[in-house]
């Protein structure tokens, strides 16, 4: 017998269930309890970069809206810079942005919102250039590990036939599954995104 | 607010000697899905219209999955870790009174330190406070069910709670749950993010959970089931469970003159 390497094994994951906003964002589930609550807005009134909104929803095998799900987030800033310790790339950090936010979809149409700046270019660690995005994490009910996935920009064309993880999809055809489309509304940039869990549309999810 | 309470005492641990990291480039550990349910899981009926039926492309690690986000003391109030006092109105919250602590390690066995762990449960009569669950058991007027802790610099964390009751739910006539707790945890980067939930040891519903039982490997299911801990328990007030989680191990990186990822 070799010597025992003695790692230990990942916990397994378990749904969220119906209930995950008790947990995670519990004004949503009908009370008060935190001083400081997490939420869908990203930013303050000092965050630089353009203002974007993340609008979307989650369809299960049916095209039905899922109505208890919880989506977060996690992006760069519009420097392309993660605030992080392990990103050493040049972009400068902004204090005043996190990069990090939770939202729950709505009980009726099931719609997810999230309060943003548009993330730079990011250089990875090697120096490759990647298309800005957004990284999402999805777990709701019949969900019974998170699923990951991320959020490209329908006005960075370039950027995105360049991008190194929109390449490794193999089939063309699902790379825009992950594009958010841009549009204007009262002033407002707002992107917007469908995720499909099954489908011929079916959204790329990744094993990061 | 209930001034009788006695204050949550730390319960510290004993702890075993860490791996050394493994050189390479900072990516984590390739998930082992083998330990995990599978998300078609048609036992676990909700998972049926709700589970990819594509594979999962499979994407080293870059910087967008290496980092995350950073949570501190800041971000918590003085009660959070504290679920018989956080929503406390005119007395404690009915049920038995337990702590449950642990450590957040990774696969080397190293704690993760300052990560942010939340937790939420039903109430002893199973009962969320959540405008969703309609069971019959009542809503107990000073028990909210969530809170959250920052593990320490050694990933240790630790609250106080009452157990939750077992309760029942649509996906056999008669399935019911076994008591537990979620859990939701970070880690240093995003692609360590996990929910879960923890069990209690000696439950009688845990063989029959439709949804415990979507974990394939038998280790891995005994892995979510607390033990009670007497030694950390509080003599007259609380009995202790305790509840290690492990989140993907990670490469080291060499960058400046420090590593990360250990």
């Amino acid at each position: 017998m070799p010597q025992p390497l003695n790692y230990l094994k990942e916990t397994a994951s378990q749904t969220a269930g119906p209930y995950v906003h008790i947990g995670l964002i519990p004004a949503m589930a009908g009370f008060d309890i935190f001083e400081k609550n997490f939420s869908n807005v990203l930013v303050t009134p000092n965050t630089k970069g353009e203002r974007i909104t993340l609008e979307g929803k989650v369809l299960d095998g049916t095209g039905t809206p899922l109505r208890d799900v919880l989506l977060e987030i996690w992006q760069a800033n519009a420097a392309g810079r993660y605030n992080h310790p392990a990103d050493r790339s040049a972009g400068a950090l902004d204090d005043e942005f996190r990069g990090w936010g939770r939202a729950g979809s709505d009980f009726d149409s099931g719609l997810v919102t999230f309060e943003t700046i548009k993330p730079g270019a990011i250089t990875d660690r090697t120096g490759r250039k990647c298309a800005p995005h957004v990284n999402v994490w999805i777990v709701a009910r019949g969900i019974n590990i998170g699923l990951n996935t991320r959020l490209y920009f329908s006005d960075e064309e370039a950027a995105n036939a360049a991008d190194p993880v929109l390449n490794l999809i193999e089939h063309p055809v699902r790379r825009k599954t992950l594009i958010a489309t841009r549009s204007e509304r009262a002033g407002k940039v707002v992107y917007a995104f469908t995720i499909n869990l099954q489908g011929p549309e079916e959204t790329v999810f990744f094993d990061v | 607010m209930n001034a009788q309470a006695p204050a949550l005492r730390d319960p510290r641990l004993n702890r075993p000697e860490p791996l050394p990291p493994p050189l390479g480039d900072g990516g984590f550990f390739q998930r082992d899905r083998a330990i995990h349910p599978p998300v078609h899981a048609p036992g676990y009926k909700s998972s049926v219209l709700r589970s990819p039926r594509q594979s999962l492309l499979s994407l080293e690690n870059s910087i967008s999955e290496i980092t995350g986000p950073v949570f501190g003391h800041n971000d918590l109030g003085p009660l959070d870790n504290d679920l018989i006092r956080n929503y406390a109105k005119d007395g404690d919250p009915v049920g038995e009174r337990i702590i449950v602590h642990g450590r957040v390690l990774d696969e080397t066995g190293r704690g993760v330190p300052n990560t942010l762990v939340e937790f939420w449960q039903a109430n002893a009569g199973g009962r969320y406070r959540h405008k969703k669950d309609t069971y019959l058991a009542p809503i107990d007027p000073n028990f909210g069910g969530c809170g959250r802790a920052l593990t320490d610099d050694t990933g240790y964390y630790y609250f106080r709670t009452v157990k939750p009751g077992p309760y029942p739910w649509r996906n056999y006539v008669n399935s019911w749950r076994p008591a537990h707790i979620h859990f939701s945890v970070f880690g240093s980067g995003f692609a360590q993010r996990l929910i879960t939930q923890m069990y209690f040891e000696g439950d009688p519903l845990i063989p029959v959970c439709p949804i415990l039982t979507t974990i394939p490997d038998k280790d891995a299911l005994d892995r979510l089931v607390a033990p009670l801990d007497l030694n950390a328990s509080t003599p007259f007030d609380s009995l202790a469970y305790r509840f290690d989680i492990v989140l993907r191990g990670q490469r080291s990186t060499y960058f400046e003159n420090r590593t990360a990822g250990n």
